[in-house]
């Protein structure tokens, strides 16, 4: 028999890693065209961002983020909705985020405070995906189109808060007050010394329970179940008796509260106030991590460690070699998303043939 | 508040910023009509912005630099292309890509050939100048008529005379010749361009590949006529502006330009604007006019002011039946 579909092992595991060896390679290339060695490069990479403990916490830290936002992206896909505006949630999340610390740093201790602070994080971040949701589900408007919409109307308000309200009085750096020190996450070097003075904190670990309630509600869960459905197929999903506006609207609130509680580890675990444009396209990286992850949790953890790195490990890398800045890894990025993404079936057919060559020359079982 | 002087700037400004919505616009039409959904605008504006920027510099000649941008952006039109037709993978996805890529690739070279921290020199002499008509000084002091035939239809590159003659020929090829029926074909219903013998991969490639042509001058315009450099993402956006007017325009060339003038204006009035008190409502900061566009755009697509629909087949990779 003839093989038409590749098995999983396949679409899973093998394809993914070509994809992004395939990617790796075109941006080795264009390293060594910037004059620059790129096994050299690579192996400072590595070096700065996995081997030393204080890089690997700093990579850890990055991925954090890059979990939530993936995370996003991922329930979104899931329910059949490719949701760009991660980055627009984010920063709107930021802002609910600030607003809780504004109004409540200075009394209440941190055993509240931290939660209230996530919990505005994730409603705002909601709420700025709610009406994408809405639009798409009630009047047809493609969330695609919405929500890039939605992220430079984000941009623009945020740009109009912050200078025009939060501000301290007498500075000039656009950006609010610094929150009191309640509103620090709890930091993992505190308790590992490994780790150093560096950021990775609490949120890591919120990240991986969110992975894996993601994980359970998604595939072991009657919502999960119509989630999927919706996703693969809506007429079905309807005929079924799933109410699919209603799983549009939910899925997207849901992908907007993961987006805006990215900002918790952005903002409280580092820099302790909200700045301006400080989602950094940590938004478009979760566009990213849930291509190359396939949505799976593990494949989102593993796709966020490595952006991560790549972050960590270029900000050393571009000290060392003047002709790599850090926007190379920009560039890497745009490359990891065309062939795990777009191209993701570039190497379907010839795996195909091969395992169909493999299966005639032994001898047929069954 | 309203003298002469700040509503003539705006008119003359709103004439200069429209052309790079304009063309990404128009080459966003060819593309999504075929049925190809074009994210990409804002990455293949910066390729040619970049590309433009850096032959014109090093040519010293403005037309070997928009020649340069044309291929650039070109090439990644059919780059797109071929994961769009050829791969059929994720238009959307696709387009992203590129354009995250482009935003670090330009960076990285503008770098690495000049140093200036993703910036390219100064074009000087090599930028486009705009074109003085005959009769204009003779006419300058004639009030209005002089300002008129001087600042509004003289005086401009020739890229923003080319960007303005695009749009009835872009709507005279969409809807009057063959490739334009076979092109809006291909974007309503492939299989039935399929069946009366339309190659619809060769139409899409081809739609593409115009699309990449005319998107080019929108970056080579940014590069070599409004700034005479190139900067770091310096397109700001506009490519997703590009196609926020398409869909404001319903994929029609005429509305589509009209949104692209509408949105050249608000950014006119934004400038103007600016640290301006109004009578009455006090200052307005320019960060909420920059929101205008999107807003309209979203209360469009609402359906609340008008009905846009998209071509059928956008975003779908055609697969021959058997």
């Amino acid at each position: 028999m003839k093989m038409t579909e590749l098995p999983r092992w396949a679409t899973g595991f093998v394809l993914p890693i070509l994809n992004l060896v395939s990617a790796l390679l075109v941006a080795a290339l264009v390293i060594h065209l910037l004059g620059e060695s790129p096994t050299e490069s690579l192996a400072i990479l590595i070096d700065s961002a996995v081997l030393n403990p204080e890089g690997l916490a700093y990579t850890l830290f990055y991925a954090s983020t890059f979990i939530f936002t993936g995370l996003s992206v991922s329930i979104a896909m899931k329910a059949g909705l490719f949701n760009i505006g991660s980055e627009g949630q984010l920063y709107i999340g930021g802002l609910g985020l600030t607003m809780v610390m504004l109004a409540f740093d200075q009394t209440l201790p941190a055993l509240l405070l931290i939660p209230l602070a996530m919990i505005g994080a994730a409603v705002f971040g909601a709420g700025w995906a709610f009406l994408p949701g809405y639009l798409q589900a009630k009047r047809g408007s493609h969330v695609v189109v919405t929500t890039i919409m939605f992220n430079f109307i984000a941009a623009s308000l945020m740009n109009f808060i912050i200078v025009k309200y939060l501000i301290p009085e007498g500075q000039q750096n656009p950006a609010s007050r610094v929150f009191s020190s309640a509103g620090e996450m709890p930091r993992l070097g505190e308790w590992f010394p490994v780790l150093g003075d560096t950021p990775l904190n609490v949120s890591f670990i919120i990240a991986i329970v969110a992975l894996a309630i993601y994980g359970v509600m998604v595939w072991r869960s009657s919502w999960g179940y119509q989630l999927r459905a919706t996703g693969l197929n809506q007429n079905a999903a309807h005929y079924a008796g799933v109410s699919i506006s209603r799983m549009i609207i939910v899925a997207m609130l849901i992908s907007g509260a993961l987006a805006g509680l990215g900002a918790v580890n952005s903002i409280m675990g580092s820099t302790h106030y909200l700045s301006l444009n400080f989602p950094a396209g940590a938004g478009f990286v979760g566009i990213a991590i849930a291509l190359m992850g396939r949505q799976h949790p593990v494949g989102i953890f593993l796709s966020s460690v490595l952006f991560g790195a790549l972050i960590q490990g270029g900000f050393d890398l571009s000290l060392e070699k003047p002709n790599i800045p850090q926007e190379t890894f920009i560039f890497i990025q745009g490359l990891i998303i065309l062939f795990c993404g777009a191209m993701e079936n570039l190497y379907g057919p010839a795996i195909l043939k091969m395992i169909n060559m493999t299966r005639t020359t032994a001898p047929v079982k069954g | 508040m309203f003298e002469d002087f700040h509503l003539a700037s705006i008119v003359v400004s709103t004439i200069r910023n429209a052309p790079v919505l304009i063309f990404a616009a128009m080459a966003g039409l060819f593309a999504e009509r075929s049925g190809v959904i074009d994210l990409a605008l804002e990455g293949k504006m910066l390729a040619s912005a970049f590309v433009s920027a850096a032959v014109a510099y090093t040519t010293q000649n403005a037309w070997y630099g928009v020649a340069a941008g044309v291929f650039v952006s070109a090439a990644l039109a059919l780059l797109q292309g071929y994961v769009s037709i050829t791969q059929k993978g994720n238009q959307l996805v696709g387009g992203i890509a590129i354009n995250i890529a482009m935003s670090g690739l330009t960076f990285v070279m503008a770098q690495f050939f000049y140093q200036q921290g993703g910036r390219t020199p100064d074009l000087g002499e090599a930028r486009l100048f705009d074109i003085v008509l005959p009769g204009t000084a003779a006419l300058a002091d004639v009030p209005f008529l002089g300002w008129f035939y001087g600042h509004v239809i003289g005086g401009h590159s020739a890229l923003v005379y080319l960007a303005f003659a695009l749009i009835p020929l872009v709507h005279w090829v969409i809807y009057h010749s063959r490739f334009g029926l076979r092109l809006r074909a291909c974007g309503e219903n492939p299989h039935a361009a399929d069946a009366a013998g339309v190659s619809v991969e060769r139409t899409r490639y081809m739609a593409m590949l115009v699309c990449g042509v005319l998107c080019s001058f929108s970056g080579a315009y940014l590069a070599i006529v409004q700034s005479g450099f190139f900067l770091r993402d310096m397109s700001a956006g506009a490519g997703y502006l590009a196609l926020t007017a398409l869909v404001f325009g319903n994929w029609r060339p005429m509305y589509t330009a009209l949104g692209c003038i509408m949105f050249g204006f608000f950014s006119a009035v934004q400038i103007q604007i600016e640290g301006v008190d109004l009578p009455g409502i006090g200052r307005i900061p320019g960060s909420l006019i920059q929101m205008i566009p999107y807003v309209v755009t979203v209360i469009v697509l609402a359906g609340l002011m008008a009905k846009s629909v998209a071509p059928k087949a956008i975003g779908k990779p055609f697969v021959k039946s058997r």
